[in-house]
């Protein structure tokens, strides 16, 4: 249990100083650490977006919840983008992806080779296809999971059930 | 406010469809099903079903294609089980489900140069209705089934990933495939018989 609190100590420790560089390091993480985040969401709704640069429906919706995103500055929704990324292809594709894209959102890299042993512990819904979202209540009493492609629209209705 | 309301209604709606057209393709084969056969054309332009192999005691069914990076990342290993198993009778059947319109390199020309500058020594099939992605529940790229040939019907022996590793073929621990097909060789229950992995997403058409 320390173990976890301290991982996710460390977490949010790299995480804000990831938020405040305008340049864009990605940090690497196992499947530990997302769970112990999407455990510890006690103030903020999340939103877990499942994505890879190679998949081309998420770059297509990507968009959409980067302006979701700034539409919510306000309000407490944080916004987590997992990429599938092979961790050797980091700096050659996912880095400049970011940098050309001009994306500053959080972004992770999950270096989880074995998809079969952590899939289920996000949702037992997913098959595997990215992209896939899940959006976890500031209690993680409930969650909702998508997999498939969101607009705008539709991941608002998902959102507008853990904001007022 | 009303305006939004009627948004979040028509979202609603449209998450509502998505997700039953989900469901139903979700609904699939179950491990022991017996699966349909199918007749889909190949890069040669002939006609295929399962009833073309007589012979076989089973078949590795995989639904691949050729736009997707983790389906090209597993090109070399569909090829290496295809000559590591047709000759103990589990030949690859390839099955290309992809919209080409959405993705123009999985169109079945294309089909037809991957299959020709890879060599591929098992047949690629062209499920151009995406009826028999459909029907099996495949979702992703690349997905495996493993039909065994069981008193005259093909029964679902095993569903999901190739191996634990789509990167880095050095450092896979489980294969997942071989396994099964090698636990059916000896006449024995398959030990794993279902996994998921990350995959592009089977591109429906609209």
């Amino acid at each position: 249990m320390s173990i976890l609190r301290f991982l996710f100590a460390f977490l949010i420790l790299f995480l804000s100083s990831t938020e405040k560089s305008s340049s864009q390091p990605v940090h690497i993480v196992k499947i530990g650490e997302v769970l112990s985040r999407i455990n510890h969401t006690s103030d903020t709704v999340l939103v877990l977006n499942f994505w890879a640069t190679w998949c081309v429906p998420c770059i297509e919706e990507l968009p959409d919840f980067i302006k979701m995103e700034k539409d919510l500055a306000n309000q407490p929704v944080k916004f987590v983008y997992l990429s599938l990324d092979f961790k050797k292809n980091l700096t050659g594709k996912l880095q400049p992806f970011l940098k050309k894209n001009e994306i500053t959102s959080e972004v992770l890299l999950l270096d989880e080779p074995d998809y079969n042993s952590w899939i289920d512990k996000i949702s037992v819904d997913w098959q595997g296809a990215i992209p896939a979202t899940v959006v976890i209540d500031r209690k993680n009493k409930s969650q909702t999971f998508h997999e498939g492609s969101l607009n705008y629209n539709e991941l608002k209705t998902i959102i507008q059930k853990y904001i007022p | 406010m009303k305006k939004f309301s009627i948004y979040a209604l028509l979202s609603l709606l449209v998450i509502a469809t998505s997700s039953f057209i989900l469901n139903t393709t979700d609904a699939g084969y179950k491990v022991g099903d017996v699966a349909g056969d199918f007749k889909l054309t190949n890069i040669d332009g002939k006609k295929v079903s399962l009833n073309d192999y007589p012979e076989a005691k089973g078949v590795i069914l995989v639904f691949t294609c050729n736009h997707c990076p983790f389906s090209v990342a597993y090109e070399d290993r569909i090829i290496g089980l295809h000559n590591k198993y047709v000759s103990k009778g589990y030949p690859v059947v390839a099955i290309n489900s992809n919209d080409a319109k959405a993705y123009p390199d999985d169109s079945f020309e294309n089909m037809v140069v991957r299959a020709k500058d890879k060599a591929f020594p098992f047949r690629y099939l062209h499920d151009e209705s995406q009826e028999i992605a459909r029907n099996y529940g495949a979702t992703r790229t690349p997905h495996v089934y493993v039909l065994n040939k069981e008193k005259e019907s093909w029964v679902v022996r095993y569903i999901g990933a190739i191996d634990d590793n789509t990167d880095s073929p050095a450092e896979v621990t489980k294969k997942y495939v071989e396994t099964a097909v090698n636990e059916l060789l000896e006449g024995k229950p398959v030990s794993t018989s279902f996994t998921k992995a990350i995959g592009c997403s089977i591109k429906w058409k609209k």
